[in-house]
């Protein structure tokens, strides 16, 4: 019986990049499978949980779609690897689509670039943050392991997460301000930017994921 | 500022091979799409652009492989770009592995589509390209308009107009092309650059007459593009994106390496 990482579909954009670079850096045992089947979901051994789009679309797929609640049971009990709108709507709120209730793992809010408080340090900056940019690790962590601090990633977002409990960061970038490009607490690790599509450096990101025993 | 400039190589893909000469020193096959894209991967390209050029509408699904076999091996992100005129044809791209598509000419024959289409699947994955040319006369305040096929068929659309439009309408990203500058190695039209750049709050990939390393990090420092897209310096191996990277490191210009 191989070990199952199930890819979490609920219907937000192409999962087949995520899939694929998983299937890249996997241990001989591993079976990656992209699924909507909640029964799925809690009998694998890890989770991805992926997500692009707006963020009130991505809430009303994943309580359509009766996901929800398994997701969050995963995100309490075995590694568990946010990615972009995974990891934001993690968060309890979000101000994305006038305001959306989020999934509430985390206390704290999800926040625009466009922000009017925050303009001043924006200055001419474009949005959405698209490009590879330094993610500066403030937590050692199993998931940086064999990854230089300050190495770049791929990111594409207008909104970005802002946890109460500072504890969570474990890595900030720098676009303007400095934001909180990853978080990770006991089996969970969610990052802002797609380790799919980061090349090397998110490659070596999934593969330490899929060898991780969700302790930190 | 940590944001890294992006250098994009384009590949022109014909039935389902690149065209236009890929020279590599010790590539098997240069016209194997897999192959460029891992070469290029490996020499630090940001992301790469397949531009279509297929005549035949028979052959149009052969890119549609070309993005799945190419999505399967090289984890940086993907645009697709010649004859997107559909959500379905979007779609099909993205579920083949492409990160983002361009939109040209249905855009110009149909700007709701742009709307239709970044409402369905997201602004991040819509690059909606422009291909302008100078049509102001000499002395008078600078003016470029859209044209259409190859640069032969006028819109009488103001470029920076259109670039705002486009924005408004869900682009998530402009691809800019100057068409008197493309393939004359001149560089990029820099004011046209500065213009459209200056004009909307997306990023901006200026492309259109590279033809050495200094155009590249012009279009940066002087353009105010976020990115710059180059086909035939890479193509011919007269410089490696590296070199290029390194060059416009020299130049003071932030760059992954």
């Amino acid at each position: 019986m191989s070990a199952v990482i199930a890819i979490v579909d609920y219907g937000m954009g192409n999962l087949r990049s995520v899939l694929k670079a998983l299937e890249h850096v996997t241990t001989d045992s591993q079976r990656v499978i992209v699924t909507s089947n909640a029964q799925e979901i809690a009998d694998a051994e890890r989770v991805v949980f992926p997500g692009q789009g707006a963020a009130r679309a991505c809430m009303e797929h994943l309580r359509q779609m009766n996901l929800e609640a398994v997701v969050l049971q995963a995100a309490s009990e075995k590694p568990f690897l946010g990615i972009c709108m995974g990891m934001q709507v993690l968060m309890k709120h979000s101000e994305e689509n006038e305001g959306v209730d989020c999934m509430n793992l985390y206390a704290g809010e999800v926040r625009a670039f466009a922000d009017v408080t925050i303009r001043p340090q924006m200055q001419n900056l474009k949005i959405p943050h698209m490009g590879w940019n330094r993610v500066s690790q403030k937590q050692a962590h199993p998931l940086w392991q064999g990854i230089p601090d300050n190495n770049r990633f791929y990111f594409v977002h207008s909104y970005y997460v802002d946890p109460e409990d500072k504890s969570l960061i474990a890595g900030t970038t720098e676009f303007g301000i400095e934001f909180v490009s990853v978080i990770a607490k006991d089996n969970v690790f969610a990052a802002q930017f797609h380790p799919e599509k980061s090349a090397h450096d998110g490659l070596q990101l999934l593969k330490n994921f899929c060898r991780w025993d969700g302790k930190v | 500022m940590a944001l890294a400039k992006r250098i994009i190589p384009c590949l022109d893909v014909d039935n389902g091979r690149v065209v236009k000469g890929v020279k590599f020193v010790d590539i098997r096959d240069a016209g194997n799409p897999v192959e460029v894209a891992r070469r290029y991967d490996e020499e630090g390209a940001d992301e790469i652009t397949f531009l279509d050029i297929t005549a035949s509408s028979d052959d149009r699904e052969t890119i549609v492989h070309v993005v799945e076999e190419v999505a399967n091996e090289v984890f940086i992100p993907l645009t697709v770009g010649g004859g997107i005129r559909t959500v379905e044809d979007v779609r099909k791209m993205l579920n083949a592995g492409a990160d983002k598509v361009a939109i040209n000419t249905a855009a110009v024959f149909n700007p709701e589509f742009v709307r239709e289409v970044s409402a369905k699947v997201g602004s991040q994955c819509i690059v909606v390209a422009i291909d302008a040319k100078q049509v102001s006369a000499e002395g008078e305040p600078l003016r470029w308009e859209i044209f259409t096929h190859g640069g032969r068929k006028p819109t009488g659309l103001d470029a920076v107009e259109w670039a705002k439009k486009m924005v408004d309408y869900g682009a998530g990203e402009i691809l800019l092309t100057s068409m008197d500058r493309d393939g004359t190695k001149k560089g990029f039209d820099l004011a046209l650059t500065r213009a459209i750049s200056a004009a909307v709050s997306v990023p901006v990939i200026a492309s259109g007459g590279v033809g050495n390393l200094d155009h590249l990090a012009d279009g940066i420092i002087e353009g105010e593009a976020d990115a710059v897209l180059a086909a035939s310096i890479f193509h011919f191996a007269e410089y490696s994106i590296h070199q290029a990277k390194e060059h416009m490191a020299k130049r003071g210009i932030e760059v992954r390496l």
